[in-house]
């Protein structure tokens, strides 16, 4: 049997140009995405169907979630969080489907996105603010003996956040389909095992459906956390004064 | 390095040996970042590309459309209602005036009849007074002569009496003053 983490494995497709698996989808997600929401909305309909609703919903869902995080100002940067959103989401969900390969199992992948969302907001904060940006760094109200620390604390912690935010989605999948992957070869195993053992093999099994439920739940809550924290990191690069 | 990364997984999947020597930690094989990156940059920029002009300015302006629609229907609405309490207010008025025209109307009839009846009903009194006063003359006037016819009468009568008592007619003269003796 193949070992849990054969799944992140990258295979080759195309080996041409390079087009592997993970490339598969990717291009998948993104034309799922496009495809789905043009679909959806072929319509144009005033009261919406099932379809039109859903791609309504993404969008509001979205587009409050980042008015919430920085106001109408932010509203300029919704199509990169609302294309990040959907990535992440539909690239998640795809790797639910038994067979499928995970896009955002691979650290590479949600770092470049990491990376994107700071870099955005690194070269947007410099050309709006110009050096004010760096009063990022500079909470207002602190004591001046505190301010080199203070300082030092805000720089590794603007520094981490790329790699927490990579981290976390990275891990999140990583880890869900490594548990949900192990517990489904224990049911393999313990029937195969026969005898007495084979009967307990329903017990892992139900809590491989259990974990199916729950990886949904985290697939779609990692994507939610990895866009409201690129929102309110949005909003530092907006509003760099704290 | 493409090619050569092309071959090993590959070979553990065909082998179904899991053990193989390519047994490293798929996520962290630095030898797939670049494909991979290469990649992502293609989709990320297509996938950006086609929603910020394509499928949001849609969605975006299907939502725009429907704001509009909502609030042009609720102005609409507003406006209808202001119209149709406008037509409420003007029937209200309408009504009112009419009702208190009707009134000055019925008030002008009953005292224009009432003083028709009025005069009508002087006259009548007035002609029942002078018919009235009339009969009384004539009954006066005929009280005075039945009176008078009375006294013809009274004197016959005694007259006749008397000549029937007496034998012969008794004078005028004491007649008359018997007869205003009894009357006194």
């Amino acid at each position: 049997m193949a070992s849990p983490i054969e799944q992140f494995q990258i295979k080759p497709i195309i080996p041409a140009i390079g087009f592997t698996n993970s490339s598969l989808f990717m291009i998948g997600a993104a034309a799922l995405i496009v495809g789905g929401l043009m679909f959806a909305s072929r319509k144009r309909a005033v009261v919406p169907g099932r379809s039109q609703s859903v791609a309504e919903m993404l969008h509001e869902f979205v587009a409050g979630t980042l008015k919430d995080a920085t106001g109408q100002e932010g509203m300029k940067f919704f199509p990169l969080v609302f294309s990040l959103f959907m990535f992440v989401l539909t690239a998640n969900l795809l790797g639910m489907i038994p067979g499928f390969f995970t896009v955002t199992s691979h650290v590479i992948v949600t770092f470049a996105l990491a990376m994107l969302v700071i870099s955005t907001i690194v070269i947007y904060g410099f050309m709006k603010h110009g050096t004010h940006f760096l009063g990022l760094f500079v909470p207002s109200g602190v004591p001046g003996w505190l301010l080199p620390f203070i300082v030092v604390i805000e720089i590794i912690s603007f520094l981490s956040r790329p790699i927490s935010l990579s981290l976390r989605l990275f891990a999140n999948m990583l880890a869900g389909h490594i548990a949900l992957k192990v517990f489904a070869g224990f049911v393999v195993s313990l029937l195969a095992a026969g005898g007495a053992v084979a009967f307990l093999a329903p017990l892992p099994l139900v809590m491989a459906v259990a974990l199916m439920a729950f990886e949904f739940l985290v697939a779609f809550l990692q994507a939610y956390v990895f866009t409201v924290l690129t929102c309110i990191y949005l909003n530092d690069a907006l509003h760099p004064g704290h | 390095m493409a090619q050569a990364q092309a071959q090993t997984p590959h070979a553990t999947t065909e082998a179904h040996g899991g053990a193989h020597a390519d047994v490293g930690f798929p996520p962290l094989k630095t030898e797939t970042f670049a494909g991979q990156l290469v990649w992502l940059a293609i989709t990320f920029v297509l996938l950006y590309v086609l929603l910020s002009r394509l499928v949001l300015p849609r969605l975006g302006g299907i939502l725009e459309h429907r704001r509009a629609t909502i609030a042009k229907d609720l102005d609409d609405a507003a406006a209808m209602k202001q119209r149709a309490e406008d037509a409420g207010l003007a029937y209200e008025t309408a009504l009112s005036e009419a009702r208190g025209r009707a009134q000055a109307l019925a008030q002008e009839t009953r005292s224009k009849l009432a003083a028709e009846s009025d005069a009508k009903r002087k006259v009548l009194e007035a002609d029942l007074g002078t018919r009235l006063a009339e009969a009384e003359a004539t009954i006066q006037a005929k009280k005075i002569q039945a009176m008078s016819n009375v006294r013809g009468i009274a004197a016959d009568t005694a007259t006749a009496i008397v000549e029937r008592l007496t034998g012969k007619a008794p004078s005028a003269q004491a007649i008359d003053a018997a007869l205003d003796h009894v009357k006194a």
